[in-house]
């Protein structure tokens, strides 16, 4: 029992721990805050890509859906940074993941939005038609905002997903927080800057997760 | 050519010339004309399937004609350099379902168009539309989204709607099929309140005694053809032709 408290949650070592943690945490944000709005707009585009009357647009976006969502994130993160130099495209760690998690997440935020488009029923397109709105303005001020709201719970649980799968950063070497953790244990062979980064990621989600309940509850209602 | 000739004689509001539609290999059109004088209410009647509720929504266009000619006014709603979104502000529609905007208030509802087709300002398009909320009766709902109206409710909001735009024709696809049948009365008093105030109307409908109350021509429809019109009298008293007499039996004793 001593022996766990010791190797997991051994507090003077995390308190050594915490600043290197910490700016791994910026950069795990930092990773966040570029890609989640990356992945929301490629997700949105391709979805409605993916219901247009072109065929040819349609089928792209069906494919780029299937593929990146069967591609193993991780393979592609290594592909695209240890591969694409053999092409004659180096890309710095931080662009390698930013583009990476775009290709992933807008493929995972494609269905979301895709069912969401399909969720609304036509005749509020027709509605909007009918009193003369063009079709981009029937999608934006009709469509979308019922779409959206019939899928934010998918929505933002795919957001907690894409904030847990940022730690695949570190195989590129980008000091992001779990591998700022890793690198202390490596130093200390203790596990406690884990438990510590763990402990981040929790506080951090936990509030997302507990609104998510409740906007799943006021839905169902 | 011939209007200038005319002189000031107006034009009919809607016209309708050799209207065909097919879905896949079924014709559901097979040349339809009509026309329809200022405001008059025109009913149409006819079974499921005969095409009524396909011609009214070629007239704006939701549904694309296979060929033939509309006018509204004079001016051409088909053809390549129509301006559809502009003419359909002049084309008042209202849905068997509502399909009022869920997520909007009534009278965001009403005020969607006059602030993104028309460009009126926030407080002019309230103005307006607080205006055609009270000529259905439900200005005080303004504020109510349509999960909190009933059925009645939500089609007078739907017809109010269509009204703010001050359109030339109102087209009604089952307007009250969707209603339970004491909220029914309501929607049809809004009509009858618009017909007085001369707006034109192309109602389809199964409300026969609102057909003999109101309209001013009557048009029985089959397999994709008008079969015959005429006054309310002449089509419920005498009807010619006899597919329009085995319709009328199967609904007498219900209006």
């Amino acid at each position: 029992m001593e022996a766990i408290v010791t190797q997991f949650f051994n507090i003077e070592i995390m308190v050594k721990a915490l600043p290197l943690v910490l700016q791994g945490f910026g950069i795990t944000l930092l990773i966040c805050v570029v890609v989640i709005p990356l992945g929301l707009v490629g997700g949105l585009l391709a979805a409605l890509a993916s219901v247009s009357q072109n065929r040819a647009l349609r089928w792209s976006a069906i494919a780029f859906v299937d593929l990146f969502r069967a591609v193993p994130p991780l393979v592609l993160l290594i592909f695209i940074y240890a591969g694409l130099p053999f092409a004659g495209l180096s890309l710095s760690p931080f662009a390698a993941v930013a583009i990476g998690f775009f290709l992933n997440n807008s493929a995972y935020f494609a269905e979301i939005f895709r069912a969401g488009l399909l969720s609304v029923h036509k005749g509020q397109t027709e509605a909007a038609r009918s009193t003369g709105l063009t079709q981009t303005q029937a999608l934006i001020h009709v469509v979308l905002p019922q779409a959206t709201r019939n899928v934010l719970p998918d929505l933002m649980s795919n957001v907690v997903e894409v904030i847990k799968l940022t730690s695949l950063a570190s195989v590129v070497s980008l000091g992001e927080m779990l591998h700022a953790a890793g690198l202390v244990r490596s130093l200390t062979y203790n596990a406690s800057p884990l438990v510590l980064a763990a402990v981040i990621y929790l506080v951090m989600l936990w509030p997302v997760v507990r609104l998510i309940s409740r906007f799943e509850r006021r839905i169902a209602s | 050519m011939t209007q200038a000739a005319q002189g000031a004689v107006a034009p009919p509001t809607l016209t309708v010339r050799g209207l065909r539609k097919s879905f896949g290999a079924e014709e559901v059109l097979k040349g339809i004309d009509l026309t329809i004088a200022r405001s008059e209410l025109v009913f149409v009647l006819g079974p499921s399937g005969s095409g009524k509720s396909t011609m009214l929504r070629c007239c704006n266009r939701l549904e694309e004609p296979d060929a033939g000619e509309i006018t509204l006014e004079g001016d051409p709603v088909t053809g390549p350099k129509v301006d559809l979104n502009r003419l359909r502000l002049r084309m008042g529609m209202v849905f068997q379902a509502f399909n009022l905007y869920p997520h909007l208030s009534a009278l965001s509802n009403v005020t969607l168009a006059l602030r993104k087709v028309r460009r009126l300002p926030r407080a002019k398009a309230e103005a307006l539309g607080l205006a055609a909320l009270d000529r259905v009766g439900l200005k005080a709902k303004a504020g109510s989204y349509p999960a909190q109206l009933s059925g009645g409710q939500q089609q007078r909001v739907a017809i109010a709607r269509a009204l703010a735009l001050e359109p030339s024709v109102m087209l009604f696809d089952e307007p009250t099929s969707a209603l339970d049948p004491e909220l029914v009365g309501d929607v049809l008093a809004v009509m009858q309140d618009m017909k007085a105030q001369g707006m034109t109307m192309l109602v389809v409908s199964h409300e026969m005694k609102f057909a003999r109350d109101a309209a001013d021509r009557v048009i029985f429809m089959d397999a994709g053809r008008i079969v015959e019109e005429g006054s309310p009298e002449q089509i419920f008293e005498a009807p010619q032709h006899e597919r329009t007499e085995t319709f009328l039996a199967r609904f007498s004793g219900r209006g």
